[in-house]
């Protein structure tokens, strides 16, 4: 119907599928996130890693290169768990401050300006709205972690040959579910943060602030009553340990160990990274499902 | 909702295309809103719209259903434009026949220029407009009006009222305005339910009451009362002689005010005054305020 014609018709055209409705506020927040051009160069730049990364695959495979740069190839960092686990934290650090850029603004113009009822009164539920906006989190995140990693093990398989790729099938396996673990965790802590602190720059300082306060903690107890178990307060140090689980690295020798200062083979135990990471998790669901509500409920 | 029932023993049905919800402040017509929406669950009981549990079908009925809050309601750094497409997109419409409608929706409540700006530009009645588009955008069969003329300056309401009749009108789609203002109500419902403490005081048909009110005539006479009571009797009306000459009757579908002159005429009796009775929405507002609300029926 034409914009002229002025008046109130029904629709009766068709609809579209209902688990595709979540996109939809994950769309234009993606549209709206990618009108900062800060926001777009800060993407670019998270790819000089990996580039690098792709020379130091290239280099290990062109000896004429190698010859033609005077370089030694002993020096050339070797193609193991350990440089997929360094380039897995580095890209991580960029996800997490991408996470303190971007997540603060996600939810909480729609609690200061009373949108909820609105997203909530249409066929999505509370689920489905926090899912949306986590996923405008997931694109961005990913694009920098688990694509670029998943890339590099595919050329890294590609010039190898002989099986390599089969036989280190944990390493892409670790840089794709590590990288999710991560990227979920960084979107719970980021739309809880978003749905309780209306201020932007106060919800990164807090973002900041769970991770730096909670390790110098973690440290402080270490120091105080002399043990290492003062390092469940630490969330960098939770998901190092993780993430040297799943690429199953010596941590007590490595440069990602020293990254995330799990060098000293005291390490806390698997099962309690996950459980802290599980606790934390929970905590931000409880908290989201506390202030996310189309009305408030007065007891 | 938390530890407090507001709306208590609601029971019945309502079927008509536009329904008032009225009620002093804490009656509960909100709550009553926010309910049949599903933001609040019913502590015991459920309602049914088209046919449709609000508890175990919210997703299917949300589908049907278009709302208009009271308070402000939408993102302030969003164009109009961009926020009624999201909002229509939201309700399930792919997203060209979003934009089209929303552009549509935008021109019929005489927003169309202004639909490039940001939301937190709006004056107040831009931004009921705006609200009244978004309820409206994916074409509902169903629109939850949230006291839709607060705020207004006279001119803003008679376009608001002006453009709740015309949606009114359209077929297949029904009204649920929500208001503590008795002309708003009265000037687009057809029917009005009102609450009291929760419970509902009275419901009343408006146009079925106004039709009655034309048809209760009252009548002050002079001359020949007896005959001219007889000649009454003889029309079939129901009537009561309440002495000196003046009568009260319900005129049957069959007897006009013109019939009655004529009898007066050929009796030669004058008719001196002659009253319909005027029972407004304040009348039977008030009248509903008064007595103790009943069992909740309606």
């Amino acid at each position: 119907m034409a914009v002229y014609k002025r008046n109130y018709k029904p629709y009766e055209g068709v609809l579209t599928a209902d688990w595709r409705r979540f996109l939809v506020p994950a769309r234009y927040a993606l549209e709206t996130l990618f009108q900062s051009r800060l926001l777009v160069g800060f993407m670019v730049a998270a790819w000089i890693v990996p580039i690098f990364g792709v020379t130091v695959i290239y280099l290990h495979y062109n000896l004429s290169a190698i010859t033609l740069l005077r370089l030694n190839p002993d020096q050339l960092l070797p193609i193991d768990g350990d440089f997929f686990g360094a380039f897995l934290s580095f890209q991580g650090a960029l996800a997490f401050i991408l996470t303190a850029y971007a997540g603060p603004g996600l939810i909480s113009p729609d609690l200061s300006n009373n949108a909820l009822p609105l997203y909530l009164c249409r066929p999505i539920n509370r689920t489905e709205y926090i899912l949306g906006k986590m996923a405008v989190l997931f694109i961005p995140l990913s694009f920098i972690t688990w694509i670029p990693g998943l890339l590099l093990f595919a050329i890294q398989a590609g010039l190898q040959g002989q099986g390599w790729g089969w036989d280190h099938i944990r390493y892409a396996w670790a840089i794709f579910a590590g990288s999710w673990v991560w990227i979920t965790l960084l979107a719970l802590l980021a739309v809880a943060l978003s749905a309780w602190v209306r201020w932007k720059l106060a919800a990164s300082a807090l973002l900041f602030g769970v991770f730096f306060i909670s390790s110098a903690l973690g440290a402080m107890v270490n120091e105080v009553l002399v043990t290492r178990a003062g390092n469940v307060l630490s969330l960098g140090y939770v998901i190092g340990i993780i993430w040297a689980n799943m690429l199953q690295l010596p941590t007590n020798k490595t440069l990602f160990g020293e990254m995330f200062d799990i060098r000293r083979g005291d390490e806390i135990p698997q099962y309690m990274a996950w459980m802290v990471l599980g606790l934390v998790c929970a905590a931000c669901i409880g908290l989201l499902n506390r202030r996310l509500r189309a009305k408030e409920v007065v007891s | 909702m938390g530890n407090r029932t507001i709306l208590k023993r609601l029971n019945g049905s309502l079927s008509g295309r536009a329904i008032g919800l009225l009620g002093p402040n804490g009656a509960g017509k909100s709550t009553l809103i926010n309910t049949l929406l599903g933001f609040y669950t019913p502590a015991a009981g459920t309602a049914r719209i088209f046919g449709k549990d609000i508890r175990h079908e919210a997703r299917t009925l949300r589908r049907l259903i278009g709302y208009m809050p009271e308070n402000d309601a939408f993102i302030a750094d969003m164009t109009g434009v961009r926020f009624v497409r999201m909002m229509a997109e939201l309700s399930g419409l792919p997203p060209s026949e979003a934009l089209e409608r929303t552009h549509e929706a935008f021109y019929y409540v005489g927003l169309g220029e202004a639909r490039y700006r940001n939301l937190g530009t709006y004056s107040l009645g831009m931004k009921q407009m705006a609200k009244l588009a978004q309820a409206i955008a994916h074409g509902p069969k169903l629109i939850f009006l949230d006291e839709p003329t607060n705020g207004l300056d006279p001119a803003a309401r008679v376009r608001m009222i002006k453009l709740i009749r015309e949606i009114r009108e359209t077929r297949d789609i029904h009204l649920i305005i929500s208001s503590h203002l008795l002309r708003d109500v009265e000037e687009c419902c057809q029917e009005v339910l009102i609450l009291k403490n929760g419970q509902v005081a009275a419901y009343c048909d408006l146009e079925k009451e106004r039709r009655s009110n034309l048809n209760f005539i009252e009548l002050e006479t002079y001359g020949h009362e007896g005959e001219f009571a007889m000649a009454i009797e003889g029309l079939g009306c129901d009537f009561a002689d309440m002495g000196q000459g003046r009568f009260k009757m319900v005129l049957t579908d069959d007897v006009s005010v013109s019939d009655l002159y004529r009898l007066a005429a050929e009796r030669n009796v004058q008719i001196r005054r002659m009253n319909h009775r005027h029972d407004s929405l304040e009348d039977i507002f008030l009248k509903a305020m008064e007595v103790p609300a009943a069992d909740g029926r309606l």
